[in-house]
């Protein structure tokens, strides 16, 4: 019983990382009032980016540098042409996520049915031999450890500091941001930037981590998800957690069932996490009040300096 | 430096000139990452762009692969219209077939003149399903039709696999995960004898004029772009966001069923686990590139059929993935995204004259 919760556990983090580091760093590009749709092309760069590196070097810290360049690289051209150009965001996201995958998919096509080294899990002596607590707790990647620094800082940062409270100006008002003094399009391809690099790292994580090996759109909608997640957190950076987890766990399940050789044809249950996030949103959306409570008031919106 | 400045006036040059320079700028661009591929550029661009159209039936493949691109862009054109964001058409295209390809395995003696039309209806139907249950949550719930949308497209693919690998499989396939072929009269009207130009071919455009009738001549067309370009207007002048909102979604999902179950009736005349390349996707932009105009979609629809063949031809004769038509078809939008710019604005080289002394 102890082997399955811990089995259960340790799998539920592993599935929740990918969303929860995609998660966090679209939670600051919306927060900037700007809603990139590209989060699952940057993942998918970042994961063959990643993933290229680390075989060609050896190295996954290597690798990880590389996704997260990757996830920038990609997320600078959304904000080229959403903020510099003024596009349409809805539209520009979608062609983000096309032409992530069109790149992934070419320059992954040497890398199939490769492997590449993973990324090591970091023991911590004495702590890691702790039983249930050492395996759940103690012993697991940079990225694990990561995905839960990175929300911890981007949640102080928002809610304690000067700057999160410029990037809320920002994404509440960016007329009143601008007429303060405050220069909204560097913050805005700041905050895009710093999406693109955890959407990056979040794509390193599938492939150098989650299923050690490149496949054509191996992230399988979990930048979607991804996206799902924050609007289903109401823009609030601990329900993001909460929501990772929960994905993670059907994610989880999906898989563990079918494992059993439970007479649900397997395919199903590969639709399961969808259906829940379909559930989940329909749910989460229908308190309008609250979504529009905590949603940013300039999401979405162009800017465009006058004077 | 460069200035991007307001031109009050929308620009009618830069309305159809716009296209054209994304068009030439993302062959330029997709010719320098060929060459840092280390692949000729030249070569790589004409036997993506112009090859395909000198084989011979190139020009009858360039149709087929049209017309469900056309179909599903004219739908989208009018949801955009509306700010409707419906993205899911390529799930609402494999609903539509699935619908569509139960029919054609339910009657297998049926005669010609009841099986078509029963698929037809019954393909339509199974995108408007898909459609309207995204309608339906955006109106009764609240939920971003983005999000639920594209979900209805994964788990509809799972819905395909389940039945292909199961319930539906051919029992005498071998194991294949595909179902039986559909009955000869289950099949397309052809067009052209012993080619692949089905009906869908003269349905596409005729559906395109229709709905760009519809669009610029009547009073639902007019609540549309209302909607689109000033909500508030719209709210005032009492047209129903709601209404609307399920019109957009049934028309594009429907047409996106259409367009699937013309796909398995006239291409495969069979269910297997992939029956679209993608075309849902590049409707998304068949319909930017045409402008979000019904009859601008159909030039757009043969362009981005063209890369899907010049995929196919770099893959066979270049050795390149055919993953190229995603790069192609994303950068693509970009650059019709990021031109557009031009439509409103004019970028002027300055030199900043004004200094604030210090």
């Amino acid at each position: 019983m102890t082997a399955l919760l811990t089995a259960f556990l340790v799998s539920v983090i592993a599935a929740s990382t990918p969303l929860l580091l995609a998660a966090v760093g679209e939670l600051v590009v919306e927060k900037a009032g700007v809603l990139n749709l590209g989060v699952e092309g940057m993942m998918l760069a970042g994961a063959i980016a990643g993933f290229a590196t680390a075989n060609a070097t050896g190295n996954t810290s290597l690798g990880l540098l590389a996704a997260l360049f990757a996830g920038v690289a990609l997320s600078l051209i959304f904000g080229l042409i959403t903020l510099t150009l003024q596009a349409n965001q809805t539209a520009t996201g979608l062609a983000l996520t096309i032409f992530g995958r069109g790149f992934s998919a070419l320059l992954g096509a040497g890398y199939v049915g490769i492997a590449a080294p993973t990324l090591p899990k970091l023991q911590i002596p004495a702590l890691s031999d702790l039983p249930i607590i050492g395996p759940v707790l103690f012993s697991h990647d940079i990225l694990e450890y990561f995905a839960l620094v990175s929300l911890s800082i981007v949640a102080f940062c928002i809610r304690k500091t000067h700057l999160g409270l410029i990037l809320r100006a920002v994404g509440d008002s960016h007329d009143a941001a601008h007429a303060l003094g405050y220069a909204v399009v560097p913050i805005r391809y700041a905050a895009i930037a710093f999406g693109g690099a955890l959407g990056g790292l979040a794509g390193a994580y599938m492939s150098l981590s989650y299923t050690p090996l490149w496949a054509q759109d191996m992230t399988a909608g979990r930048g979607w998800v991804a996206l799902a997640l924050v609007t289903f957190a109401a823009w609030r950076p601990f329900w993001l957690l909460i929501g990772a987890w929960f994905f993670g766990g059907l994610m989880y399940l999906s898989l563990y069932v079918q494992a059993l050789g439970v007479p649900v044809p397997s395919a199903l249950l590969s639709a399961l996490p969808y259906i829940g996030t379909v559930v989940v949103l329909v749910m989460i959306s229908r308190d309008r009040r609250r979504i529009r409570l905590h949603r940013p008031a300039m999401l979405g919106r162009s800017f465009h300096a006058r004077a | 430096m460069l200035k991007i400045e307001p031109r009050g006036l929308e620009s009618k040059f830069w309305r159809y000139a716009s296209p054209i320079l994304a068009l030439v700028l993302t062959g330029l661009t997709s010719g320098l990452i060929f060459a840092a591929m280390g692949r000729p550029a030249g070569l790589t661009v004409y036997t993506f762009l112009i090859a395909p159209l000198l084989q011979q039936d190139g020009l009858a493949a360039l149709v087929v692969k049209a017309a469900p691109l056309i179909m599903m862009g004219v739908g989208l054109s009018l949801a955009y219209r509306a700010n409707v964001w419906n993205i899911g058409t390529e799930g609402q295209f494999t609903l539509g077939a699935i619908f569509a390809g139960g029919v054609a395995l339910a009657l297998p003696d049926a005669p010609a003149w009841i099986i078509f039309p029963a698929m037809l209806m019954a393909g339509m139907l199974g995108g408007m399903v898909s459609g309207g249950l995204v309608a339906w949550m955006r109106i009764g719930f609240n939920a971003n039709e983005i999000l639920t949308s594209l979900m209805f497209t994964y788990i509809t693919q799972y819905l395909l696999v389940y039945l292909v690998t199961g319930p539906w499989r051919d029992p005498a396939g071998f194991g294949f995960p595909q179902t039986a072929m559909f009955s000869d009269a289950a099949a397309a009207p052809k067009l052209i004898e012993d080619s692949n130009v089905h009906i869908g071919v003269l349905l596409a455009p005729l559906i395109a004029i229709g709905l760009w009738f519809m669009l610029e001549k009547s009073l639902l067309g007019f609540q549309f772009r209302v909607l689109g370009q000033a909500p508030r207007a719209a709210r005032f002048a009492g047209f129903s966001e709601d209404r609307l909102v399920w019109v957009a979604m049934l028309v594009s999902g429907g047409l996106a069923g259409l367009a699937g179950m013309l796909e398995a009736t006239g291409t495969l005349g069979q269910l297997t686990t992939n029956i679209s390349p993608g075309y849902g996707f590049a409707a998304i932009i068949v319909a930017f590139l045409g402008r979000l105009n019904p009859l601008g979609v159909i030039p757009a629809g043969l362009l981005l059929a063209l890369s899907y063949l010049g995929g196919d031809a770099a893959q066979i004769n270049l050795g390149l993935p055919n993953a190229v038509t995603g790069i192609f078809q994303g950068i693509l939008l970009f650059y019709l995204l990021g031109c557009d710019v031009l439509l409103l604005h004019r970028i002027k080289w300055r030199r900043d004259t004004v200094r604030i002394a210090r």
